[in-house]
């Protein structure tokens, strides 16, 4: 029966073709539209470091004193004796101190013009808290983390403009003024977003070189630069005993009985800081966030893409309304044909199911095109100059749920008309015949 | 014209009727916002900017010997004035829209602190000697920085620099003090206060967040010797004819990496700069002409569709009113009001949505009120759209002949 439904199908919408090409259009263009931008959106939501999330956790303490009224959440960053504190204790499975700093590099050897890049500054568990994958040799030892060890690893990217894609361990690098050994060369690495620093809504890339946080200190001192402060610094060149936030801190925690009593650790931490007179501010101001939590909490998705995405299911919508109205143009035009069908004995039903093929068939053909068009509005995304261009592709779950989202969408505007069509009262038109 | 028969007719049609008003009305809705978007991203792009855009190029100098930037930075001036075609050079801390902001807090009483809630947020220009002639600065009250104000200012260990006179854009002058002269007025974020000298008209921050807003012209500007600026003067600044530009910024980046061959130069000239900071914008503008575009098509191809439709429904119904002495314009005008009437309906509902939507986004979003005058606008383009696409199938009704009456269709 369906084979010859289809059949039916494809005659009726080869008579008209103009119209059959105008549904089609209007649903392709709405799927295209809306696929393009919950695209966009679903991979900007996405989770940057899957099968890892859960346990990754980004303690915030509130520092400031005197506390401001109008200031709610503490902000994304700790002040540099606080996340020491915190880090000394060894309370986590693993943990990472961070921040960044911009640099001047370059690898003497090579000859090659100096470049100015973003520095990473971090301790050695930083590598296997977010699997971090390495090319070449490894990340330092929490040894070398002690010792202020002047020893690198450098990015994919790095490795490639300095030394040619080829194995560069044990070569030295000059960062500002010292001269530091490559112990660990990554393989292309990017998280989307950037999660582990405080800027949100970070889609760039990851810093060039990593080096050790009590190095780095010393390495960069002068140019690391503060989140924000409540007090005017002494020395601009001295953060670690100025009112700025500027260190990030990362625990890893392998249970949820971890978690909770690594927050009470920091909530005690806060309030035994309050009680001496430093935090304004104790245990209220305590946040400790998983990575999806922490980047909800902060906003994701930026709101130009929110704003996009919208606006395309408002067209989405349009693009219904227009569908629905032209299938019953269509169905209905044809009353005269369905009186005669439902005279020689056709169920309703099976008017029905044969307008819901029609209109399937329709919704096929849409979603074809749909995607076509999301193909091209990706890479109209990835032309745009934002930094998450480069993540506009289709994947296999999206691509699913535009054809789902093609069909679902045609036999939804196809219901309306063919419950209509089914409906014609066969005397009438067999009278008008 | 008689409209009863029209309602009669569409109460017959409630569903396909029902859809096309709510198309419009969504259409009406999404259009009206949307266009407002697209004009406050276009007056974004087209900000005022008073400093000589086209005739600026900018090399930036990073990574030099901090310890040595008294005797480089006059030395690379030199080197840069003996470029053929180039009438003024400077050195300053940042450009407007280079994304390189300093920000800090002032208030206007001696006691008021960085984290006052009373203070203002205001973007920090070092400038060294001469920048008021690179940049192109247009001075309105007061006068520019004197010799001795630039060799006396210095960083020390603060943030701030050592010199006790600033020169600030005239919204600024207004802002702080309204009605009065800002000339001889004091900034202050003890221990450091800055004395107003000058104000020159309105030059845009380094960086501002999504949205312009009253704050974007919040800019100040310090004198700052080469020998005391600590690295901060890298933007060197070579204003010149807008056709030598694109030569002088090359050989200047040339000079400037041949001087110092342990630095990282990067040479733009000023309209790109602009260019690329609102390269977001601009895109996201095009994007919704596009959306607008595309939605105002569909929406006419569906009352183009639906309307055939109709009109081949009622085929022998118009063959009976021509039989019976309708002229073609009756009919045509039949077709032509049944369109306005259904549009009318739409776009009610949708300037109703569209006001909901703009209050909606408001809340959510960084967005402003819409004025008033977008909902008529958006209605009447959604009119003209309705009469436009109804013309080629009312004209196709108005040709059905007669005859049509006397036979069965």
């Amino acid at each position: 029966m369906f084979a010859y439904y289809l059949d039916l199908a494809l005659r009726s919408l080869k008579r008209n073709k103009v119209l059959t090409a105008l549904m089609v259009l209007a649903i392709a263009v709405g799927i295209g539209a809306s696929m393009t931008t919950l695209t966009v959106v679903h991979l900007l939501s996405g989770d940057p470091i899957p099968g890892k999330s859960g346990v990754l956790f980004f303690p915030q303490v509130d520092p400031e004193n005197p506390a401001r009224a109008d200031h709610t959440e503490p902000y994304p960053a700790m002040d540099y004796r606080s996340a020491t504190d915190l880090w000394n204790a060894h309370r986590a499975d693993r943990q990472a101190l961070v921040t960044s700093s911009p640099v001047k590099v370059r690898a003497p050897e090579t000859g090659r013009p100096p470049l100015i890049l973003s520095m990473l500054s971090t301790t050695t568990d930083f590598f296997p808290m977010f699997e971090v994958p390495f090319q070449y040799g490894a990340g330092w030892s929490a040894q070398d983390d002690a010792n202020h060890a002047r020893v690198a690893v450098i990015s994919a990217d790095l490795n490639a403009k300095l030394f040619g894609g080829a194995n560069s361990v044990g070569r030295s690098l000059r960062v500002r003024d010292t001269d530091v050994r490559i112990v660990g060369v990554l393989k292309p690495w990017r998280p989307t977003p950037l999660f582990y620093d405080p800027w949100s809504q970070n889609f760039s890339k990851t810093e060039d070189v990593f080096v050790p946080f009590t190095s780095s200190m010393e390495i960069n001192e002068g140019n690391f630069q503060a989140y924000t402060c409540w007090h005017v610094p002494d020395d601009t060149h001295h953060l670690q005993n100025s009112d700025c936030v500027w260190v990030w801190l990362w625990a890893e925690l392998d249970s949820p009985a971890k978690a909770s009593s690594y927050a009470r650790f920091v909530a005690d931490y806060a309030e035994q800081q309050k009680a001496m007179g430093r935090f304004a501010i104790g245990k209220e101001h305590v946040r400790v966030r998983d990575v999806m939590t922490m980047l909800t909490a902060r906003g994701m998705v930026p709101d130009d893409v929110r704003l996009q995405a919208w606006l395309a299911s408002a067209f989405l919508a349009i693009c219904l309304f227009n569908a629905v109205g032209l299938l019953l143009a269509k169905f209905l035009r044809r009353s005269g044909e369905i009186g005669v069908r439902r005279a020689l004995g056709a169920s309703r039903r099976a008017i029905f199911s044969q307008c819901l093929v029609e209109a399937g068939v329709i919704g096929l053909l849409g979603g074809f095109f749909g995607w076509l068009l999301t193909l091209t509005g990706l890479w109209l995304v990835r032309q745009q100059p934002v930094d998450y261009a480069h993540l506009a592709h289709v994947d296999t779950a999206m691509f699913l749920t535009t054809f789902v989202t093609a069909v679902a969408t045609s036999l939804l505007a196809g219901l309306i008309p063919a419950l209509r069509a089914s409906r014609v009262v066969p005397a009438w038109q067999l009278k008008a015949l | 014209m008689e409209i009863r028969p029209i309602f009669a007719s569409l109460r017959k049609h409630r569903i396909p009727a029902c859809l096309i008003v709510l198309e419009i009305a969504l259409a009406c809705a999404v259009l009206c916002n949307a266009v407002f978007m697209i004009s406050q991203r276009v007056s974004d792009i087209h900000l005022g900017n008073a400093i000589d855009e086209q005739g600026i190029a900018t090399v930036v100098l990073r990574g030099t010997d901090d310890n040595l930037v008294g005797s480089d930075i006059p030395r690379n001036l030199a080197a840069l004035r003996g470029i053929a075609g180039v009438n003024a050079v400077a050195v300053t801390s940042t450009l407007p829209l280079s994304h390189n902001n300093w920000g800090w807090s002032f208030g206007l009483d001696p006691d008021a602190t960085i984290s006052d809630q009373k203070s203002h947020n205001v973007s920090l220009y070092f400038v060294g000697e001469g920048a008021d002639q690179a940049l192109g600065l247009r001075l309105l009250q007061g006068r520019f920085f004197n010799g001795d104000e630039y060799a006396g200012s210095k960083f020390d260990t603060a943030p701030l620099p050592e010199t006790h006179v600033v020169v600030v854009t005239q919204s600024l002058a207004k802002k702080l003090w309204p009605g009065q002269s800002a000339l001889g007025k004091t900034l202050y974020s003890m221990p450091h206060y800055y004395t107003v000298v000058g104000v020159v008209a309105d030059v845009l921050r380094p960086a501002f967040g999504n949205q312009a807003g009253p704050y974007i012209y919040d800019s100040t500007y310090y004198p700052l010797s080469a020998g005391g600026s600590k690295g901060v003067l890298a933007y060197y600044v070579i204003r010149s004819a807008p056709q030598d530009r694109e030569r002088i910024m090359r050989e200047a980046e040339q000079k400037l990496a041949d001087l110092n061959p342990g630095a990282v130069t990067k040479a733009q000239t000023y309209s790109d700069i602009r260019e690329k900071y609102f390269a977001d914008m601009s895109s996201m503008a095009w994007m919704l002409v596009l959306v607008c575009v595309v939605m105002l098509a569909v929406t006419a191809f569906g009352i183009v569709g639906l309307t055939s439709f109709w009109v081949g429904q009622r085929r022998r119904q118009i063959g009976i009113r021509r039989a019976v002495g309708a002229t073609r314009g009756h009919i045509m005008q039949y077709f032509q009001t049944e369109n306005l009437l259904l549009t009318s309906v739409g776009v009610a509902i949708g300037m109703g949505l569209a006001f909901g939507i703009n209050i909606y986004l408001m809340q959510h979003y960084e967005m402003s009120r819409m004025p008033w005058y977008y909902l008529p606008g958006g209605a009447l383009s959604l009119w003209l759209l309705g009469q436009a696409s109804v013309f080629g199938p009312a004209q196709k009704a108005a040709s059905v002949p007669p005859v049509v009456a006397t036979r069965s269709v």
